[in-house]
């Protein structure tokens, strides 16, 4: 079967074409397969880094194009860790870094611990629950807002009816106690789905076997929980909290339309704050080394992790 | 355990199955509560959509679907009783809050733009992705470990961090507000994605195929064109769909890099407005139309669901 085709495709390869690949060694296609990618990775996302690089040490601004640039070295830089704004910003994004974080992995777990049990229809639920985080988040924050209107918004409806707190006055997004809370409970609504499905990923990798063996000695649920479901499930639950972690930390989007950062200042989130200094302000080379120091915090955050994670994996 | 567990002395039992069925079931119907009010608000009136308490049984009215795709002016009900009959279900609800159809909104362009930004970066970044994914997968790459964390990387910058340069960049090339610079940002961006993935299942299968397609004589280049390609349609598809998802749903670098022919639809829809505020079925409308392919790509990715979202890392 494969010879004919084989021999079928060496006739219908033109002779000249045919002749001039055959020339190509194993490492000169690699290079010709590889090195797209690399270079269009090199010209959109390595070349603008250098490029905000050298912005950081300077006080461009890309509304006044035609104004003599001075190198300031580390001024932005210091001028940064000096800021009280930012410095409000990194603990607003903390916030709601940890809270979403700690929702997720509580429920989505609890959720996949569910799921396992394969009761009848558990497929279908399940893709059911998958959707939210698949739906643009932009999206999701624009009508969020919507459901967090104060008096006709349905959200605001559904909790003075289980609560009985007039209607008018639950407003999540004009409270500054609320607000944080808001965007929490967004992006725990959207992102629960994602954790529960790596969670499930995690408890259907356990060999039945050990839980047979478990079972044998007599082990109760409660210690069948503690060491065995947990333990071989942690690793997936750390990759998920990883991911959901870097994600977080750059939340832009839903934030933006949801709340735009306010009310005031108290949902600014750091990418929020970075655009408004850098699309707003218009401070390109402030702004510039506000960036690299975010992206500077992701990587180290995520490459900590990444180790912590192989250690546990090593386990 | 209980008698129900035949197979094994571990499955779970009937009581347990039943109570975890149910509260699965509630926290899906809860967590889809609000894409339905979406979907039911795109069906109001305006008064409809802001009434108080909120309805759930409503008069369906296509006026947000209407407001969507028109721009209208208000004229005097003299003016309108002059006008011919109503030519179409839209003329005669618009007609009837004393306005006219002044002419098509801005909706079906983006909507367009959203469309041609999409396909183009998500084939040029399976294009690149299969590539290279190839690649890594059969050659002895050097630093092949550190280029693919490089290309991870790129994927880690926060996106308004790299949307400062990439503005002052694309001013000074011209591709500010065009759909060329955003397919190459987009491409880009997904490319890393796409690389990961494709690795994991071209890596899936056999080297034997090819293996033995050249010892049949074919070139390196036509046992991949020939034996791994065909074999690898799966994975690409469900690559093609993550990537497409992506694309679709951006909206940081739309919305700081597009301002008009070239804005896609996540930007646009927030700024649908009516008169006197927001217009909320007409953006409920546009919210629907934008995801219900995201709806039926869930649908078909379900069981790659998994792999797309972890770059790979858990292949169940």
């Amino acid at each position: 079967m494969l010879n004919r085709t084989a021999d079928s495709v060496a006739r219908a390869t033109p002779e000249p074409l045919a002749r001039k690949v055959r020339g190509i060694s194993d490492k000169g296609l690699a290079w010709l397969f590889i090195s797209p990618t690399i270079l269009l990775l090199l010209a959109i996302n390595i070349f603008p880094l250098f490029w905000a690089i050298y912005l950081s040490f300077t006080n461009f601004r890309a509304n006044r194009p035609n104004e003599v640039v001075k190198n300031l070295g580390l001024a932005n830089y210091k001028r940064i860790l000096a800021d009280q704004d930012i410095w409000i910003a990194m603990q607003t994004t903390a916030h709601f870094v940890f809270w979403t974080i700690l929702l997720q992995t509580l429920i989505g777990f609890t959720l996949a611990w569910l799921i396992d049990r394969k009761f009848r229809g558990h497929a279908f639920w399940t893709t059911i629950i998958l959707v939210p985080m698949m739906l643009s988040p932009a999206v999701v924050g624009n009508f969020w807002r919507f459901l967090y209107e104060p008096q006709i918004g349905l959200f605001a409806y559904a909790v003075s009816f289980v609560t009985g707190i007039p209607a008018t006055q639950i407003s999540m997004l004009s409270n500054v106690s609320l607000a944080p809370w808001s965007i929490i409970i967004v992006d725990t609504w959207m992102w629960t789905p994602y954790v529960m499905l790596i969670c499930l990923a995690g408890l259907r990798s356990i060999p039945e076997y050990i839980y047979e063996a478990a079972e044998v000695d007599r082990a109760s649920n409660w210690r069948q929980f503690w060491s065995i479901t947990l333990p071989m499930a942690l690793p997936f639950i750390m990759l998920a909290v990883l991911f959901r972690g870097i994600e977080n930390f750059k939340m832009f989007d839903m934030v933006n339309l949801l709340t735009g950062g306010g009310p005031g200042s108290t949902t600014e989130v750091a990418s929020i704050t970075l655009k408004r200094q850098a699309f707003e302000s218009w401070r390109t080379g402030y702004s510039s080394a506000f960036a690299i120091i975010l992206f500077v915090a992701v990587f180290g955050l995520a490459n900590i992790y990444v180790k912590a994670l192989n250690k546990v994996k090593q386990r | 355990m209980s008698l129900t567990s035949a197979h094994s002395v571990v499955a779970p039992s009937a009581t347990s199955k039943r109570v975890a069925g149910t509260i699965i079931v509630a926290y899906a119907l809860i967590s889809i509560v609000p894409l339905l009010w979406i979907f039911a608000t795109s069906f109001k009136t305006p008064p409809d959509s802001i009434a108080y308490p909120p309805k759930i049984l409503f008069q369906p009215s296509l006026e947000g679907y209407c407001n969507l795709f028109s721009t209208r002016t208000r004229q005097t009900p003299e003016y309108i009783n002059s006008l011919g009959p109503a030519t179409g279900v839209c003329d005669e609800t618009v007609r009837k809050r004393n306005m006219v159809i002044a002419g098509p909104s801005n909706f079906m362009p983006r909507f367009v733009n959203s469309l041609i930004i999409a396909f183009g970066s998500t084939f040029c970044a399976v294009f690149l992705g299969t590539l290279s994914a190839y690649g890594f997968s059969r050659f002895k790459v050097p630093l092949a470990d550190d280029l693919l964390f490089f290309i991870l990387s790129t994927r880690m910058m926060p996106p308004i961090a790299v949307a400062i340069p990439i503005y002052l960049m694309y001013r000074e090339l011209g591709l500010s507000d065009t759909a060329l610079g955003m397919i190459l940002l987009y491409t880009a961006v997904n490319v890393s994605l796409a690389v990961w993935l494709l690795k994991g299942f071209i890596d899936e299968i056999p080297r034997e195929y090819e293996e033995a397609a050249m010892i049949d004589g074919y070139t390196r280049l036509q046992a991949f064109w020939r034996t791994v390609l065909p074999q690898a349609t799966t994975g690409i598809a469900a690559t093609a769909i993550f990537c497409l998802i992506f694309a679709w749903n951006e909206y940081a670098f739309a919305a700081l890099l597009t301002s008009g022919t070239a804005q896609t639809a996540p930007p646009f829809i927030p700024t649908i407005i009516g008169e006197g505020g927001q217009d909320w079925p007409a953006v409920a409308a546009g919210t629907t139309i934008f995801l219900v392919p995201i709806l039926v790509f869930t649908i078909l990715l379900r069981k790659q669901l998994l792999r797309g979202i972890t770059f790979g890392a858990v292949r169940k």
